[in-house]
Order: structure tokens, then sequence, then C-alpha cells
């Protein structure tokens, strides 16, 4: 996929490896649509990208709220038209510290479904469409490899996450032909806000740079020789780049 | 007819009408690629719809409610002045024809919205105390940001609950600037565009800004539809031309895709990509150059839909066509069921209608005769303020 002048939507855009993808996906001459819930961090990201001549706009985003993805795909459509990029990468662990199955709220488990696989889906439902009948465009989700081990206490994560895995595969199956074509990509461990909340004690040496992961992702989606419902990690792609 | 009370009732139907032998047949949206053959072009409207209603108050807190008679600009220009109709207090449980009119207003005065959305009003029509001109205070993106905050999709009086914004979608939607779905290409979802595709059936795509359906005030509603604006990519030109050369039908999945279309080629002679504006008006003893068949929804005879479907078949035919859907228990209005005008007789090829094209032949009908082509659009202006 070229990606210059093309319209890139990233959820979570705010931080961590939203943030990295935005400028990465900028300095590549894509239109950068940055969503997430109202921050002055989210702002910053855009106007960073715009200092230094890339093309990028905020936009307020609350995942739970069952319109916002369609006017999210509307305010994004006027502002740069239609979506050609989608990434889902807004995610949310549930309260931290993490705790058991046994002892996760209910209520918490629903709000990471919402947040990590119903709000994807919503968005996707906005997008795809106008996909298809362009001919092409690309969704990646970004997901973990709690979606498919049974890690201690990261259950209702890894569950949402897991859900989310098999609403992607079924709609690149219910996709193929279109042109739309669709990623799940896991990043593996980054230095993130996110991770230093769920492993307090990690090693920050260990985990990899945000930075670096989201040039992977972009020389993933440039290629688009990724079959359409693959499942890609991202340590293996670092060993091709 | 009753009205479909809402987007998720039941699944639509398809009343298939041939022009040709007159004859009538019910299925389903997924019997399109069944009435069509391959080389046939599918031309649907990926206008998507913005949230048109704002519901307001002006400086003394009287309610209104604010309707955007158009939607975002096709050539994404700061434009903050609009063609609005107002309506005073109550909501869409009204019907529109017996909505009050909004309090007296005058250039000057203001309307405000959430969202810290303000408009000021330009210019009040001296035909309808609803009809005015109106800048809002805000421009670019950060007014769209506004107004889907503050806004809602226009709703409707027969609906059982109020519209979401998806629910004003079309699945293929991708550019808002409709302010009322474009609703006949509902059931173009991705598996149905992958249908067609399948059955060596091409699809296109074009913009066109569907405008107010109706604001039941008699005075603006005679002057509906306003002009609309409509962009049509090269890709589609080339399309249309390439299926007429090899004989297949132009199929329009909605009355905005006619007028696209037949406004651009009696504008300019030949079919030419671009934006374009048309305040073309079809009705019967129109005779459509380019569009051989029409998906559309079913509509009453009062209304202008009703005449775009008589350009395609002959109106008594599309009488029979809606006696038949009473008589079969279908709905109408924007969530009901659909219709298509399509003769089975493939057409043979015809001559190019690409502004490169040498010269512009007399276009041929199944039977041989020449289709008349008209002359001039209808004239319709946009109100004078």
């Amino acid at each position: 996929m070229k990606l210059e002048d093309r319209t890139v939507l990233i959820t979570g855009g705010s931080r961590g490896l939203g943030a990295a993808m935005a400028r990465r996906f900028a300095s590549l001459g894509a239109k950068i649509a940055i969503a997430a819930r109202a921050s002055h961090s989210l702002e910053e990201v855009a106007a960073s990208i715009r200092g230094v001549g890339g093309r990028a706009q905020a936009f307020t985003y609350d995942a739970v709220d069952p319109d916002g993805g369609h006017r999210l795909a509307g305010e994004v459509a006027v502002t740069f038209g239609p979506v050609d990029l989608l990434i889902h990468n807004a995610s949310t662990l549930g309260p931290v510290p993490l705790v058991p199955m046994l002892e996760t709220d209910a209520s918490d488990f629903e709000r990471a479904l919402r947040v990590n696989a119903i709000a994807p889906l919503r968005l996707t439902q906005a997008v795809a469409g106008s996909m298809a009948l362009r001919g092409g465009g690309t969704i990646v989700a970004i997901s973990s490899d709690a979606a498919h081990a049974a890690y201690p206490t990261w259950g209702a994560y890894g569950a949402s996450k897991a859900a989310l895995e098999l609403c992607m595969r079924t709609l690149a199956v219910e996709l193929e032909g279109t042109g739309v074509r669709i990623l799940i990509v896991d990043p593996g461990e980054m230095d993130t806000q996110m991770h230093a909340e769920a492993v307090p004690d990690a090693h920050r040496g260990d985990l990899a740079d945000p930075g670096d992961v989201a040039a992977a992702i972009a020389r993933l989606v440039a290629a688009g020789s990724t079959p359409n419902g693959a499942r890609v990690e991202v340590s293996g792609l670092r060993e091709v780049a | 007819m009753l009205p479909a009370h809402g987007p998720r009732d039941r699944a639509v139907r398809l009343l298939a009408i041939d022009p040709l032998d007159g004859s009538l047949s019910l299925g389903w949206p997924a019997d399109l690629p069944a009435l069509l053959a391959p080389g046939d072009l599918v031309v649907m409207n990926d206008a998507a719809t913005v949230p048109a209603s704002l519901m307001g108050r002006t400086t003394s807190g009287d309610p209104i409610e604010l309707r955007l008679t158009s939607g975002s600009s096709i050539t994404a220009d700061r434009t903050s002045s609009f063609l609005v109709v107002l309506f005073g207090a109550g909501d869409w449980r009204t019907p529109t024809e017996h909505r009050p009119p909004p309090p007296r207003l005058a250039p000057g005065d203001r309307l405000w919205f959430e969202a810290s959305l303000s408009a000021v009003v330009e210019a009040v029509d001296v035909r309808s105390p609803r009809l005015c001109e109106v800048r809002f205070e805000a421009v670019g993106a950060d007014l769209w940001r506004r107004i889907y905050r503050a806004g809602r999709p226009i709703q409707y009086a027969h609906l059982r609950s109020p519209l979401r914004l998806q629910d004003a979608q079309n699945p293929a939607a991708g550019r808002p600037v409709a302010v009322e779905a474009p609703s006949a290409g509902r059931f173009l979802h991705a598996a149905a565009l992958r249908g067609l595709s399948r059955a060596g059936i091409r699809v296109a795509s074009l913009t066109h800004a569907a405008g107010l359906s109706s604001t039941g005030d008699p005075v603006i509603d005679a002057l509906l539809p306003l002009p609309e604006v409509y962009d049509l990519p090269e890709a589609t030109v080339a399309a249309i031309d390439g299926a007429r050369q090899r004989g297949g039908r132009i199929v329009a999945i909605g009355t905005t895709v006619v007028r696209a279309l037949e406004g651009n080629l009696l504008e300019h002679g030949a079919l030419r990509p671009g934006p374009g504006v048309t305040d073309l008006r079809i009705g019967p003893g129109y005779a459509p150059r380019i569009a051989d068949a029409l998906v559309s929804g079913l509509h009453a005879r009062a209304e202008s839909h009703f005449d775009v479907m008589s350009a395609f078949a002959p109106p008594s035919l599309c009488d029979e066509a809606l006696d038949v859907a009473e008589r079969e228990g279908l709905q109408n209005h924007e969530f009901g069921d659909l219709c298509i005008v399509v003769p089975r007789a493939p057409s043979r090829a015809r001559p190019s209608l690409l502004p490169a094209s040498p010269r512009l032949r007399p276009i041929r009908h199944g039977n041989g005769a020449a289709r008349q082509i008209p002359t001039g659009a209808s004239g319709v202006a946009i109100p004078s303020l």
C-alpha cells in the first residue's frame, strides 16, 4: 500500500505505540488522524507532527460510546477523506495492578470487551464498506500474545484480545475478494506506559522501542504482501527488516 | 402503503419491474446479480450522511431545530454559510407539516447549539420564514467536529425510535456530504459488492450530496430537490464508457446517481469527470441517456422519486407496480422495500460518451426506436434570499 496522501486513522494515538505509528506514517506522507479521549498529549502529538511539516489532526474519541465509531469515521472523512488505513491500537488493561480471573469484577471484564473488541468492530463497520467499494484498504488490529496464552492475572485483557482477533479473522474471511486486507499484529513487549502499569518490575532494557515497532508495522503495511487475515509477530518482522 | 418503522425491522424485499414486457416479480436484494448480466455496471452513490439536525435555541431562549440542506463540501473548501430549514418548538415525533415555524428571526440574530456551536442568521427568505441562510461561527474541520457533536441525523416521524448516526449510513458510504441517506444503496454491503463482482458485474461509484427530501412546508417542498453538488470520478466515467461499448447496462443505485449522471451529460454534452452541480428534475417523458436501470425505494405517487422511476418505465406500469407492492404488503420510505426497473433484454453496444469521442450519436433503445434526447435542464433556481 502506497502511504503518501493516504488517510490513516490510529486509535489510542496519544502515547506509546499509537503516537510512534502516527509519527512514522506521517513521515511517509500520510494524513494522520489520531483518536483518543481528550487530552493534552493527544493534541501535542498532532501538533508535533505538524511542526515538522506533516499532516495530522487529533480527534476526541471515546471507545465505549456506541455512536463514537461512526462519528469518528465521519469527522475524519470530512477532514482528510475516507480512511485508507485503520489501526485499532486503543486498548485497556482494566484496573491495575492486574488481578486473578476469580477476583476480576465482571464490569471490568465488560469494559475490556467494549474497548478492546466491540469498539474496533464498530469502527471497522464504519469504514470497511467504503474500503470495499473503493477496492482497497488495510485494517490492522494491535493484539497481544495474551490472546492465546493463559497468563495469570491477564485473563480479562487476554480474553478481550482473543475476541478481537476472532472478530478480525472472521471479517478477513468475509471481506476476502473485496480488496480489503485485515492484519493482526502482536507487537511484543514494548517500553510503554501501558507495559509499565501491567508489569511494574520489568527490565526496560529487555523491552522494544515503540518507534522500532512502528517502523516495522509501517514496512509491513507498505509492502502489502502479508495475506489477508494473517497474524504477524513483530519480533519476526524485525529480523526480516 | 405503510412506511417501514425502523432500520432493522425486517428483511427488505426487491420488486423487479421490466419496462419492456411490463412484467413484475418480487424477490430480495440478493437477487440483484440474477436480474443483471455479466458486463453490466452498477453505479452507486458513496455519500455518507452528516448529522444535519441541530437542536438549539435563539438568544431569547426559544427552542428551534435547524436542518442543513447540504452537507460538507465535496471540494473541501472552508464554507461556514449554509442554507438551512428551521422549525420551532417540538421534535421529530411531530410530523414536519405540523411543526410550528421558528420564532420571527432577522439578519444578525444568533442561534445557539451544543458543543459551543453558534450561528448568525444572514438572511430570511421572503417566501418562507423557515428558509434561512446562516453562518456558523466556526470553520473547516473545527466546524464539522462541532456539528458531529451537536447534531444527529435528520429524523422521521414515522419511525418508532430515533435514528442513530450509524442508522443513517449506507454500508459502503465514505464521504460525508449528504443530509439524508441515499437509501437505495442500503443493501450494498461488502458481501453484496463481492456477489456482484463474482457475477461479472462491475461496481463504480460517484458522490452526490443528497439533500432534504421534504420539509413539511409546501413553499419549500415545491423547490425540492434543491441544486445538489456531485463528484464524478474519472474511473467511473471510464467504467460507464467501457460497459456501454461492451453492450452492458448501466444500473443506477438511487435517484441521486441518475441526477448526477444525467445532469453532467446535459451540462457538458458528454460525461466529464470532476465536481459539478445539478438542478435537473427528472420525470415522466424524460429519457435517461446514461442509466438503463434504476434501483430505488418505493415512493408515493406525489414524490419526486416516483417521478424519476416514471422516467424508466411507463407511468401506468409504475402505478401498477405500486398497487402490487401494496397488495404484497411492501413498505415505503427510507427503510422500506426496494424496486428495480430493469429491461431484461441486454442492450447492444453503444457509442462512447467520453468527451474524447469524435461525435455523439443518438442512443438506440432495445426495440430500435430512437430515444428522445432532452435539450435542457428544468432550471430550478437556488432559492433567492
